[in-house]
């Protein structure tokens, strides 16, 4: 088995191995198996083997090394990395070189890990299966004629196929969980405000969340533990205090833990998740949880509310992009001009959205749209609330179903479907986590969710690895 | 099924800043049709006296101390930028027959 970030951060403490072999050899895969999978955007061999020999000097000169160092991380394409293109999948960014680093991608580094490159995404967040990257498609490490999920597509096909130890993606509507199901890896969205959005590309600001993907959940938890925490550019990060994550992932004992089963998301399940799902309940009832039938009755209006709510907040944070201050910009004979002609340089479903925003926010229909989901996402955050009053923690599928072929969701509205698991977990701002519980017939990854109260990342690591130590899942890599 | 007329396509598509070609228009007049139809969803929810939320998190305004930072350098954000004279952003004229 593949080693993972753990392992690798022991192992150059150790002085069993290397950051530079650890990077070379990291880049010796990506090289092998990326031109078939197309995870990576952008790598950058020079500044990664630059930083792993910082890594290595620092330890040999007795210097104290992070609780990362040396282990090769990837970061999706929506994330800010001072010096490295960052394009959100989207053309209007081509060529792109931040000048700053996103806060979780300093931390990152400060503990450090090693920024291999840039992983494949939707474009700006936008999709449920990677196809909308303006670049190319991401083929799933499983069975290369079907999409690894999104929008963290890259990120989820690159931790699988160990083209990285461990990758920071981001998550407004499940664009973590889902890619981590999809390709039978670890995803967790923090709590909202947990991690600070600085240097994330915004899609949908009250939904946005960065977080890590990885192989184990224990890896997944500590690379959740460095980047959580209050950041000032953040207003809405959180003061809270980071708990002890990676003592929650080696906890595996689950002993009193109330698991709420919303009847909601079983009420559709492919027949196909089925046993992998009912193998994640068996897996925490055995740990000593005892389950609980909750409802959660305003699950159905999710995907309405979110594809009114994350495509107006999109309408306006992509105004930015008008081809003055960054970016591409159009040939044009005035200001109008420029603004319209750049702006066709946005891919169909980013176009899509910001249309539907528009629409929705449009003066005469802003309380028919907007404020009515604002209102359906006070229902479905207050039918979260009662839950917790008989459970403390929610076990339910991850997607509806294993990843899908190419092309197979043809409409807009059936991609939004793909959704409906994961959307609610972000309208209330609550903690998820995808972790891997089996595979169908066909060998195809599904994920069991567990979502906790706000703030208790703790409980649903503890959960997550207590169903990983028993479903006894083997990843590919 | 709703139907969204090409000159709402159109209005919509210039308030967002957005040029689209006739055939984009055309798809997106049906696809943005079946998608308001969708979410007629909504309509039927009773939500008298409920608040709206805007936010995952019940935060109040932060307020720092207003105090000067340090920020970006001037010249790594335009080197980004398209079009650059003299430290600014240059952008086509503004006002007819300007430079």
């Amino acid at each position: 088995m593949a080693r993972g970030v753990l392992d690798i951060a022991r192992g150059v403490a150790a002085g069993e191995t290397t950051a530079t072999a650890e990077v070379d050899a990291c880049y010796a895969r990506i090289a092998a198996r990326d031109g078939e999978l197309g995870a990576y955007l952008a790598v950058d061999a020079d500044a990664a083997r630059a930083a792993a020999a910082a890594v290595d000097r620092a330890r040999a000169a007795g210097q104290p090394l992070g609780p990362l160092a040396g282990v090769p991380i990837s970061i999706k394409d929506n994330i800010v990395t001072r010096g490295l293109a960052t394009t959100a999948g989207s053309k209007m960014l081509a060529g792109w070189i931040p000048p700053y680093d996103a806060h979780a991608v300093a931390r990152l580094r400060a503990a450090g890990a090693i920024v291999v490159g840039k992983t494949n995404c939707d474009e700006f967040g936008m999709g449920s299966s990677t196809e909308t990257s303006a670049f190319h498609p991401t083929r799933n490490p499983w069975d290369a004629t079907r999409v690894p999920g999104g929008s963290s597509g890259g990120s989820a096909a690159a931790v699988a196929a160990d083209l990285c130890a461990g990758s920071l993606g981001t998550d407004t509507g499940g664009s973590i969980r889902q890619p981590a199901a999809l390709c039978g890896v670890v995803g967790i969205k923090p709590t909202y405000g947990r991690v600070s959005r600085y240097g994330a590309i915004a899609y949908a600001s009250s939904l946005d969340q960065i977080g890590p993907l990885a192989r184990s959940v224990a890896d997944a938890a500590a690379l959740l533990e460095v980047i959580a925490g209050r950041d000032p550019r953040d207003a809405t990060s959180l003061a809270a205090d980071v708990p002890d994550l990676a003592d929650a992932a080696r906890a595996t004992d689950v002993r009193g833990l109330r698991v709420g089963l919303p009847r909601e998301y079983f009420a559709e399940l492919d027949p196909h998740c089925r046993g992998a799902l009912d193998a994640a309940i068996a897996a925490l009832r055995d740990a000593g949880a005892t389950a609980v039938d909750v409802s959660l009755p305003h699950t159905h209006l999710a995907i309405p509310a979110y594809y009114v709510i994350a495509p107006a907040e999109a309408s306006s944070n992509l105004a930015r992009y008008d081809g003055v201050r960054y970016g591409v910009r159009a040939d044009a004979r005035d200001l109008l001009e420029l603004y319209t002609r750049t702006r066709a340089g946005f891919g169909t479903e980013v176009k899509r959205r910001i249309m539907l925003g528009t629409y929705a926010l449009r003066s005469g229909y802003y309380d028919a749209f907007y404020k009515k989901a604002q209102q359906v996402r006070t229902l479905i955050a207050r039918d979260f609330e009662a839950a917790w009053a008989s459970c403390d923690l929610l076990l339910a599928p991850t997607t509806p179903g294993p990843a899908w072929r190419f092309g197979e969701r043809a409409t807009p509205l059936d991609m939004y479907r793909a959704d409906i698991y994961t959307l609610s977990c972000n309208l209330a701002g609550l903690p998820g986590a995808s972790v891997p519980c089996g595979l169908t017939s066909q060998r195809l990854p599904i994920g069991a969710q567990l979502i906790g109260q706000p703030l208790d990342e703790p409980t649903v690591i503890r959960a997550a690895a207590a169903v990983e130590a028993r479903v006894g899942f083997r990843g590919l890599a | 099924m709703t139907t969204l007329s090409r000159e709402e396509v159109e209005a919509i598509a210039l308030l967002a800043r957005l040029h689209l070609e006739r055939d984009e228009a055309e798809r997106m007049q049906a696809e943005l049709g079946a998608i308001v139809d969708y979410f007629g969803a909504l309509a039927g929810v009773a939500c008298d006296g409920v608040e709206p939320m805007t936010h995952a998190v019940p935060a109040a305004v932060p307020l720092r101390a207003d105090e000067p930072e340090p920020s970006l350098a001037v010249a790594d954000v335009l080197r980004g930028a398209p079009a650059v004279r003299d430290d600014l952003f240059v952008v086509p004229a503004i006002i007819p027959g300007g430079d």
